[in-house]
């Protein structure tokens, strides 16, 4: 691995984990603030032990049935199908076609719901806040798993990948206990935006390789340039991103929502 | 028991291909025309790499036209 691919390893798990736990902190915050720590905290702690199972078995999985190049092309096309989704959304956003993701307005919500449960004690732990707690922290967490585990293996380094991951999960936790509220200041859109450009640019890159499992010798495929391409296939997206922004904008039908990416 | 193989099915649907499947579509078309053409042994394979991330571009261009359409009329 290059250190350009790692670099860019780091970067793309760091800021991937950095949004799925600001809102998974949102939902356990939420939970803890309305239903009581003691739920929140369970919850968070028994879907902490599930993620652990699933990437322990997944990883496995992945690693000991598939060959390399099948490896490569499965995760690419995964990977591909998660970025569009991602840098789709984004540039909506940022044309003002689609709201802006809000962390004070998902929290408002989340509190509302959970003051107009019921009570619902079991084993000492309030259901409600408990199982709340565990789905937020398990489907947020559930897709840094996914990108971790598909970024190191195709990198070749999974504990890069998970240091990036590691980190971002420190920072969320240790800013949201510091502030004690949601961390709707973290540009999550533009994060999102990036994301989705980093995800969309392994992507490409991992699963056109990966087709040369198809080929008579089943190697690898090459781009023109090596790994180089992965910084020129970064820069057609971002090109690509940027200018669908702007014609969207200029198309006239953007609405009043503010953009958070400058053009 | 069916059930829960359906709710799981479901969520792996919602997880991996997302609220537009056509972009999971576009993909899946293109790198198995790509495939295609590679096992074929007819082109190049640089020229594949290139041809298929043009492809791809090709499927997220109309895929953001068709949302940002849908998201006009909504707005009128």
């Amino acid at each position: 691995m290059t250190g350009a691919s790692g670099i860019g390893l780091v970067l793309s798990t760091f800021l991937a984990s950095a949004v799925e736990f600001v809102e998974a902190f949102t939902i356990v915050l939420a939970m803890g603030l309305t239903r009581g720590w003691r739920s929140a905290l369970w919850g968070t702690v028994a879907a902490v032990a599930a993620l652990a199972v699933a990437t322990a078995v997944f990883g496995y999985a992945l690693t000991r049935w598939l060959p390399e190049s099948a490896l490569q092309l499965g995760i690419g096309t995964l990977l591909l199908i998660f970025g569009l989704q991602w840098l789709r959304k984004a540039i909506l956003r940022s044309a003002g076609l689609k709201a802006l993701h809000d962390e004070e307005a998902t929290f408002r919500e989340e509190q509302a719901a959970a003051r107009a449960a019921a009570a619902d004690n079991r084993f000492g732990v309030d259901a409600f806040g408990f199982v709340v707690a565990f789905k937020g922290v398990f489907l947020e967490g559930l897709e840094v798993v996914f990108i971790v585990i598909t970024f190191g293996l195709n990198a070749g380094s999974v504990p890069l990948a998970a240091a990036g991951a590691a980190a971002a999960a420190l920072l969320v936790v240790g800013a949201g206990v510091v502030v004690h509220r949601p961390l709707a200041q973290v540009p999550e859109n533009t994060i999102k935006f990036v994301v989705g450009l980093l995800l969309t640019t392994f992507g490409t890159f991992w699963a056109t390789e990966g087709l040369g499992v198809f080929a008579p010798d089943s190697e690898a495929l090459e781009w023109p340039g090596g790994e180089v391409a992965l910084l020129v296939v970064l820069g057609a997206w971002t090109a690509f991103a940027l200018i669908a922004v702007r014609l969207l904008r200029r198309s006239g039908s953007r609405r009043a929502t503010p953009a958070e990416v400058a053009p | 028991m069916i059930g829960l193989v359906t709710a799981f099915g479901r969520f792996c649907w919602d997880f991996v291909v997302g609220d537009d499947w056509r972009i999971a579509a576009g993909v899946v078309t293109v790198l198995a025309a790509g495939a295609v053409v590679v096992s074929s042994g007819a082109v190049d394979d640089e020229l594949v790499t290139v041809l298929v991330g043009a492809g791809i571009a090709v499927v997220a261009t109309a895929t953001i036209v068709v949302e940002a359409r849908r998201a006009a009329r909504r707005s009128r």
